[in-house]
C-alpha cells in the first residue's frame, strides 16, 4: 500500500530555501508569485495490515518535528 | 572524572571533543558508538560532538536522535549528569526532546564556518561558571542549520528561567533572540550550536571555550 506523507513548515516558522526559491521564479520573469513555502514528500510502502494509528505515530516520532512542523497523510486508493 | 563521547556515523569533531574533554578532565574520554546499548559505569559528562550525523538525512539530528544509545542518554540525563551537546549535537538533542525547541536552516541559506562573538547571557549555569555574565568572548561556529526556533511562550521561558547561556554578539544565522545555547529545565544539559572545542588554547586562535570545560569540570568535582 502507497502511503505518501506530506511534511510543510509550520506558519510562522522562517523558511529561507523557500524564500530563494521565491526569488528564483522572480528572476525567471515569473509574476504573481506570492510566496514559496518548501515541504518534504515522503512515500512509504507499507503491508495492508499497517493501522492509520500507527502511520500518525511514524508522523509524530520521526518523519516531522512537531516543533516546526505539519504533516498530512495521503493514503493512495487501492 | 569519567567523560564520554557518543559517536555517530557522520560526527567530524568527536576527537575535537575528546582532546578538550582530556584537557579538562585529566582522563581519555570514552568514546562510544551509537549503536551501543549501554553506556560505561560512573560517568559525569556525556558530550555529543558536531558533525553531520546520518548525512543530516530528513532532518538534522534527526536519525540520530533515534540511535540506541541515546535512550541510555536521556536516562542518564534524568538521573543528573551532565550532558554537553555542540552544533550537531544540539540538534540531537532538540530533536530527541532533551531541550526545546529547533534548529533550522540558517536565515541567510549559507554555511556559516567563522569565528563569531558571543556573549555569556547567564554564568549562574555549571557549563557557564567561569564565565562573567554579559562577558564577550569568541568561539567559532560551523554549521548549516543554526538557526534556534521555539515558540514566543518558550522563548519567554528560556528567559524568564535564566536558561539561555549564550547569544549571540552578531546574529549570523537568524536565531530567535540572539540564542546560542541554551540549558534544560534541571540545568545539567546544555546544547549550543559554537564550538568550545575549537577554541581551547592560544594555538586555536583563542581559548575562550576552555573554561566552559574547566568550570564543568570544577561544578562537577
Amino acid at each position: 500500500m502507497k502511503t505518501r506523507v506530506h511534511v510543510t513548515l509550520k506558519n510562522g516558522v522562517l523558511d529561507p530555501q523557500g524564500k530563494a526559491i521565491h526569488h528564483a521564479l522572480e528572476s525567471l520573469g515569473f509574476d504573481g508569485v506570492n510566496g514559496v513555502r518548501q515541504g518534504k514528500l515522503i512515500e512509504l510502502d507499507l503491508d495492508e495490515n499497517v493501522s492509520d494509528a500507527a502511520i500518525e505515530d511514524m508522523c509524530r516520532k520521526l518523519l516531522a518535528n512537531m516543533v516546526i512542523e505539519n504533516f498530512e497523510i495521503e493514503k493512495e486508493a487501492a | 572524572m569519567k567523560s564520554a563521547v557518543i559517536v555517530f556515523p557522520g560526527s567530524n569533531c568527536d576527537r575535537d571533543m575528546a582532546v578538550a574533554l582530556e584537557a579538562a578532565t585529566g582522563a581519555k574520554p570514552h568514546m562510544v558508538w551509537h549503536r551501543e546499548t549501554e553506556l560505561p559505569e560512573g560517568l559525569g559528562l556525556i558530550a555529543l560532538p558536531g558533525g553531520f550525523s546520518y548525512g543530516d538525512y530528513l532532518r538534522s539530528g534527526a536519525i540520530g536522535a533515534n540511535s540506541p544509545i541515546m535512550r541510555e542518554v536521556k536516562a542518564a540525563a534524568d538521573r543528573g549528569v551532565a550532558v554537553l551537546g555542540v552544533c550537531n549535537g544540539f540538534q540531537l538533542l532538540t530533536e530527541a526532546g532533551l531541550l526545546p525547541g529547533a534548529l533550522l536552516r540558517n536565515a541567510g541559506i549559507r554555511f556559516v564556518c567563522r569565528d563569531v562573538p558571543l556573549k555569556v547571557a547567564s554564568s549562574q549555569t555549571a557549563f557557564t561558571s567561569r564565565y562573567q555574565a554579559d562577558e564577550a568572548i569568541t568561539v567559532p561556529v560551523a554549521h548549516h542549520d543554526g538557526n534556534y526556533f521555539a515558540n514566543d511562550e518558550t522563548l519567554d521561558r528560556l528567559e524568564g528561567e535564566g536558561r539561555i547561556a549564550f547569544r549571540y554578539a552578531e546574529n549570523v544565522n537568524g536565531s530567535a533572540r540572539d540564542i546560542a545555547g541554551i540549558v534544560n529545565e534541571a540545568g545539567n544539559v546544555l546544547g549550543m550550536m559554537p564550538h568550545p572545542e575549537r577554541m581551547i588554547e592560544p594555538a586555536h586562535g583563542g581559548s575562550d571555550g576552555r573554561r566552559l570545560f574547566e568550570g564543568l569540570v570544577e561544578a562537577l568535582a
